[in-house]
Order: structure tokens, then sequence, then C-alpha cells
């Protein structure tokens, strides 16, 4: 038998409503060397985020004149998962992920004011429950806004599902693996602009469309959120200098 | 529980010394001559402006359907029509005139490479360094062949940014006798945003016998004041008073009592640097003698106590005398 993703008083299997976001938490600066640096959590999801940049292009090769060279590596700890397990860097699963993260963050930043440099971002994840791919794009968003890298817009990302006939917001581990669909979305909220769409299963066109809204308000919330945190440390770091005139 | 711990150190806070250093944020909050809360800009924040049509549109903006967005978060500045926003943390800028610190990453032909913190590496042409020796001339092949004896890879120096291109890149040079390389010293980094820019960037400390070069980007060296090193007649006689003195990479023997300074001026600078406070010499000297006449060890200065003490001082410094930077 199927498990019961959503009890009878429509409550799912951690407590949420369907249409609930997990508990947010953001710190940044928390990487001295990095020039920006956040974790970011999403219940009990955690990931930390380090950008280094923009910097000399370490292979020369490889620099554009035009633009920037962003570069992104995704990883996870051993003790990330239930089951301790090594994973070899470079796996296809974290190759892809670190691509579609470095997309969707090349679309935010505005690489033709930085030319002939290179933006290095590593994420790791510390503790995984689902929602991985989404509060690595939300930990690197909030990093690169850190590191004083101009961006068109704070990226912000939130995974939806659709099971037992619900839609359902903010997937955890146990829905994750449900079977069902899982549908990733990365947004721009203020230019309205989708950067990432992923999905791997089937879903009727209709149902597709509720799931769809349904991720980008949540999206629209988490943006909300990540903004305060970059608000407050803002006037954190100006209060504790002081006005200088320069 | 809450982190308040700061940027490039971490510290073990116990509850008490948590809410002195919360309390102490929240004076620096309220602290006279503050920033207006309406300067603050997030990223894609709109910022206001009378016409839309006239204004200048400067770094950290952007023009979305006729609207002025902000592209950083940080504070907005207006000078007359131009409107800029100036991001908080950033990598340093490169300005015509600033005193930097910098390290060799790369010997090219007729050039070093340099980083300073830029969003490259700069260039420190060999046409504009002083050979030793002082003579002014053509740099022959003979020159370019024994760069390396000057400057090596890894090599710290002090430099002024000549010029800063339209393309991006930035040179240095260090054509005046008190540029050049760096020797038996220390050098910390720290954020560029807490260097107050002033008309002096290297300091004499007389009374702990060390010298101190702040550079605009954000790495200070401290090192043992030339004239307490126990001075060697052989080298000023080749060198004379007419040129450069000899690079020489081998540090001399500094007494225990300029380590201790130097270390405990470092120290001094990483926990301002750590509380995000302004680095100047005024403020890194008040330090250095609240560590001394607190009797606090150079070690403990990186502890906590000693960091909620400072951030006190500070906030108490700050809200009394209606202080203006």
């Amino acid at each position: 038998m199927a498990l019961e993703f959503i009890s009878p008083e429509g409550l799912r299997l951690d407590g949420r409503r369907p249409a609930e976001i997990r508990q947010l938490r953001a710190n940044l600066g928390v990487i001295d060397k990095a020039d920006g640096s956040a974790t970011f959590e999403m219940g009990n999801t955690k990931v930390i985020a380090a950008v280094y940049g923009p910097h000399e292009v370490q292979n020369r090769s490889q620099q554009l004149l035009d633009q920037a060279l962003v570069k992104c590596e995704y990883s996870m700890a051993n003790f990330s998962t239930g089951d301790r397990r090594r994973k070899q860097k470079g796996d296809r699963r974290s190759v892809e992920i670190s691509l579609v993260i470095r997309q969707s963050m090349e679309a935010a930043i505005m690489t033709h004011l930085l030319p002939r440099t290179q933006i290095d971002i590593f994420v790791h994840v510390l503790q995984a429950d689902g929602g991985t791919r989404s509060a690595c794009i939300n930990a690197a968003s909030l990093a690169l806004a850190d590191a004083g890298i101009p961006m068109r817009d704070i990226v912000a990302s939130c995974a939806s599902g659709y099971l037992n006939n619900t839609p359902l917001l903010d997937l955890n581990y146990l829905e994750d693996s449900g079977g069902g669909p899982d549908v990733t979305i990365a947004l721009l909220p203020k230019l309205d602009k989708i950067t990432l769409l992923q999905m791997d299963a089937k879903l009727p066109l209709e149902m597709f469309e509720k799931v769809f809204e349904l991720g980008n308000k949540g999206c629209v919330a988490i943006a909300n959120y990540m903004r305060n945190v970059l608000l407050e440390n803002t006037k954190d770091l100006a209060f504790a200098r002081g006005v200088v005139k320069v | 529980m809450e982190d308040v711990s700061s940027r490039g150190l971490h510290f073990q806070l116990s509850d008490s010394q948590r809410n002195r250093l919360r309390k102490s944020r929240e004076l620096l909050r309220e602290a006279p001559g503050n920033y207006h809360p309406s300067a603050f800009v997030n990223i894609a924040d709109p910022i206001h402006v009378e016409n839309e049509a006239t204004v200048l549109k400067g770094h950290g903006t952007q023009v979305l359907d006729g609207q002025l967005l902000a592209t950083l978060s940080g504070v907005v500045e207006r000078v007359d029509q131009l409107v800029t926003v100036k991001p908080l943390r950033c990598r340093y800028n490169a300005e015509t005139g600033d005193v930097v610190v910098g390290r060799i990453t790369e010997v090219g032909t007729k050039r070093w490479k340099v980083d300073i913190n830029f969003r490259q590496d700069v260039h420190l042409m060999l046409s504009a360094v002083n050979l030793p020796g002082g003579i002014q001339r053509r740099r022959t092949v003979i020159d370019e062949l024994n760069m390396r004896s000057l400057f090596e890879e890894n090599d710290l120096i002090s430099a002024e940014v000549q010029s800063v291109h339209s393309d991006g890149s930035v040179h240095l040079h260090t054509r005046s006798l008190k540029y050049g390389k760096l020797t038996n010293g220390q050098l910390v980094k720290v954020p560029p945003y807490l260097v107050k820019r002033l008309k002096q960037h290297f300091h004499n400390l007389k009374s702990c016998a060390v010298d101190m070069i702040i550079g605009c980007n954000g790495y200070i060296w401290i090192c043992a004041a030339v004239d307490s090193l126990p001075s060697n007649p052989e080298i000023e006689k080749i060198t004379g008073d007419s040129g450069a003195p000899e690079m020489d990479s081998c540090n001399e023997s500094i007494s225990l009592k300029v380590r201790e300074n130097i270390c405990r001026l470092a120290n001094s600078i990483r926990v301002l640097s750590a509380l995000g406070f302004l680095i100047y010499p005024d403020t890194i000297i008040d330090t250095f003698d609240a560590s001394i006449s607190k009797g606090v060890a150079i070690k403990d200065m990186l502890g906590a106590e000693f960091l909620v003490m400072i951030a006190e001082r500070e906030a108490s410094r700050r809200t009394k005398n209606n202080y203006m930077l």
C-alpha cells in the first residue's frame, strides 16, 4: 500500500499544510576567507555556499573578453544523508546539479560588467532532506549578494510536487521519494522570470499548471525572506562602520 | 541559538557576553550621525528619484521598464544628478593614487602581475619601478632577465596605483623610495570597505618601534621600524642616499619586544575587522592601548571577552560625544 502523504485532517507527514514551506533560516558571512558566503536552511535541509571572486581567470584559455566566467561546484558531505557513504567528486548527479546552479545564477549575475574575470561558487550540502537543489540556489544567491556582485535580481528557488491528488509545496525527503513528480523552479521575482524549471516525471498539463503556480508562490515567499536577511546584514555592516565620507 | 559571531573570527560567547555584544550593536544602530534607513537598498529595489530622465545612472543601478532599480545590496549615494549604489562588502575598487599592498603572483615579460584584491591581477611594469642604484635609464634586456632579483613570486610589495584603464586593467608603480619589497613584518587582510582613506597611509608608530602600511585595498603591513633594526653599514655604503635600497629578502632579527608589538597591533586590527569597525591609525592604537591597559595577553586579544569589551568601548564612544567621522 502506498504511503499516505496527507492525513485526513489535511496535514502532511511533518505536520505542514500542502501549501506551506518549511522553516527558513539564513546566515551571511560564515566563511572568513571567501568574498561572500551564506548558509541556508529549509527545514532539515542545510547547505553552505561560498563565493570567491570576481578574480583573475585561473585558466587563461577560458577567459572571456566580454563577460565574467562563472564556475560552480556542488558537493555533498558524507554525513549529509541517512546512510553514510563516500561519494566521489564529479559523479553524474553532482555534475548535473552544478550545471543547473551555474546556469540559474548566470542568468541573474550582470556578467557583462565584469569582463576577463572569474567567479567561483562552491555549494556544499551539510544536511540533505529533500530540496537540496533549491536550497543550494538560494544559498548561492545570498553568497553572491554578500560578495557585492551586481545582479539583476535575487534568485529564489523552491520545489513543488503532486502526491495523493494534491499539489504540495517544498517536498521533504520522504515526499520526494514518494514517486510523484517533483518540479523545481528558480525565479527572479521582481523581473518575474524563470531561470530554472525541472521536472522528473509525467504530469497532466492542467495539474502541472497548478503545481507550477504553487512553486512560484513558494519562490516569492522565499525571496521575501532572503531580502529581509540581506537588508538586515547590510544595515548591521553599515551601522558598525558608521558613516564615512570617502 | 542565535549566531552573533562576527566575520573573520569565530568566538565562543557566553550568554552574558552575547547579550552585551547585542546591546552594544543596538547602541551603534541608534548612534547619532548614522545612515538614514531610507538610504539602504536591496537588489532589485526601486531607487526613488525626482526626475527619471535627467538622472545619471551610476554603478549598482539598472533601468527596468523606465524604473531605476538597484543591482547591489548597499547604500544609495547621490552626487548632484548621479545616483550610485555602494555595496559594503566587495572587492577593492582601484583608484589612481591609492597606496596598496600586494603580492606578486607572476613574473612576465617586462611586467609583474600583482594580487591586490582587485577583480583581476594588476600590472607592475618594469619601467614603473626604481632600479637599485637609483639611476634613471632605459630598461635593457639584462634588466628584464634580472627581474626576479627585484621581486619574485609571492613577494609582498607596497605600491601606488598609477592608472586605471577603461578596459578595467590597472597599473601600479613603485617609483618612490617608500614603495618596494616588504620584509620583517606581518600581513593582515581586512575587508577594503573598513579602511578609511587618509592623506597618509604610511605610519611610523615611534612608541612601539613599528611601521605600518595601511593599504587602501585592505591589506595591512606591520613591520619593525627601519630605524629600529641593527643597521648594516656595508649596505648603507653601497646604496648611499641616492637610490633604492638593495632589495633583500632575508629578514633581520627583530627584538622580542618589537615582535610582540607587531603581533599586538595585528590582533587589534583583526578584532576591529571582526566587529566591522572602521580601521585607521587612531582606532588601531586605541585598541592596542586598551589591550595593554587591561593587561590582555596577545593571544587573549582574539578571545570573546576582549571582543565584547572593544564593542562596548566603541558603542559608548560613539553615542556619548555626538561623534562624527
